[in-house]
């Protein structure tokens, strides 16, 4: 059987032989697409300064409550002691790679109490943003703070959750941490989140990783500021 | 077009006799998820409205200039701007309550509402029609969406927009404002507006 071929197209005109082109369907997608791009940039130009510091706001106030904890944090509130918070940037090179981490040093009373670290790394469906607090040695974790995360909604979006959060307080993180389905016991166990074991092991290994990028640099700048 | 229902008609029909929610039954996932309070929910009307107008004024401008094959993939480029747009005014100038909505706002592109209402009506009227059925949409939407958020709200927390509206000793029914009571209450209110409907009917026939 033969195939079938296409109707003859009338090609009388150049008018019409262009309508017929590609170019001649699709220049309204074309021109929409370049139109609604442009405007988005100019949006993301004039408003991503304003998102960019609501989240910083937004992380220098977790700051406290990361390093000192919730009743901490109120303490040191009521009793006017208030953490002086520096951001700088720690560059980190792995083999021909640097890695650039955002970290903020908390001292109080010029002594410093801990870090935060703010970093990323991928969930199951999307980055995810966090805060971490460290103590001064980065020996142990003080607290954790989701910043963005975009997992699933009723399973993994629990990680924001301050139940599951609050366990990650004062857990050692010179070995690893490693997700456990129940019951955690070892200082360096997480229990998951039911039904999200994906999303609790991004969380974890993405505080491996800056946990141990960070160990030695950070270290190094408390013994050079004794 | 002497059979496209006026701008008039197209407003009123959106708000109760096509309402999305209600009666057409579409957009039914934001209504589940962030009808938890009603503070989420007029955010969500609101954003919801802001891209329901635009993609239809907008698509019923070039209306004469849409080609059959290729309406959708401009129907969807035309909604992806707008809730990107929206999206982002919402983490520069209301950064929690982004937050709180977190990935339902980047989900308004795939709601059913907007491009069904750029198909029925957009593409085919005028600007005017256009933005009057969007109008009316949008509110039959908030209506529904903050009608389910009340009733979720007071009975799940006791409150309503933060305030407390039952005495405390109300035992506030948890299950109310987790996945479940979204389903309970689109189910029970679905139920009422259908029996008022059949009462309705079945007088105006006996009379």
């Amino acid at each position: 059987m033969k195939p079938v071929e296409p109707p003859k197209l009338e090609t009388s005109g150049l008018l019409q032989r262009l309508k017929n082109t590609n170019i001649g369907q699709a220049w309204l997608v074309l021109v929409l697409a370049l139109c609604f791009g442009a405007s988005l940039a100019a949006v993301q130009l004039t408003l991503g300064p304003v998102i960019e510091q609501n989240k910083l706001n937004e992380t220098l106030q977790k700051v406290p409550e990361l390093i000192l904890g919730t009743a901490g944090a109120q303490k040191a509130a009521e009793q006017n002691q208030n953490l002086v918070v520096e951001p700088q940037i720690i560059v980190v090179e792995k083999g021909n790679r640097k890695i650039f981490y955002s970290v903020y040093k908390a001292t109080l009373n010029g002594a410093t109490t801990g870090w935060v670290v703010k970093t990323a790394g991928q969930g199951y469906a999307d980055k995810i943003e966090l805060l971490i607090g460290f103590n001064p040695t980065i020996e142990t974790i003080t607290g954790l703070f989701v910043l963005d995360q975009k997992e699933t909604p009723g399973l993994g979006n629990k990680i924001i959750t301050q139940k599951w959060r609050k366990q990650f307080a004062k857990k050692g993180i010179i070995q690893p941490l490693v997700v456990v389905k129940k019951g955690a016991k070892a200082s360096n166990e997480i229990d998951s989140v039911t039904g999200a074991t994906i999303s609790s092991e991004s969380i974890t290994s993405i505080i491996n990783k800056a946990a141990s990028d960070l160990r030695g640099p950070l270290s190094a700048n408390i013994l050079k500021v004794k | 077009m002497a059979d496209q229902p006026t701008p008039l008609e197209r407003f009123i029909q959106g708000i109760l006799p096509e309402n999305p929610v209600y009666r057409q039954l579409l957009g039914l996932c934001p209504v589940l998820a962030v009808s938890n309070g009603l503070k989420p929910a007029i955010t969500m009307s609101v954003a919801v409205a802001f891209v329901l107008l635009g993609a239809n004024v907008l698509i019923s401008l070039i209306r004469n200039l849409l080609k059959p094959h290729l309406r959708i993939v401009i129907f969807t480029l035309t909604i992806a701007t707008f809730v990107t747009l929206a999206d982002r005014f919402l983490a520069a100038y209301v950064y929690q309550m982004s937050k709180t909505l977190g990935p339902y706002i980047p989900l308004i592109i795939v709601n059913c509402i907007i491009i069904c209402r750029c198909e029925v009506c957009a593409s085919k009227q005028s600007v005017f029609a256009a933005a009057s059925d969007a109008i009316g949409q949008s509110l039959g939407f908030a209506l529904a969406l903050s009608s389910i958020a009340v009733v979720r709200e007071i009975l799940g927390t006791g409150m309503l927009f933060g305030l407390r509206v039952l005495p405390t000793a109300w035992p506030d029914w948890v299950i109310m404002i987790l996945p479940p009571g979204a389903f309970l209450t689109l189910g029970l209110l679905l139920g009422v507006i259908n029996w008022i409907d059949s009462y309705k009917s079945k007088k105006s026939r006996s009379s």
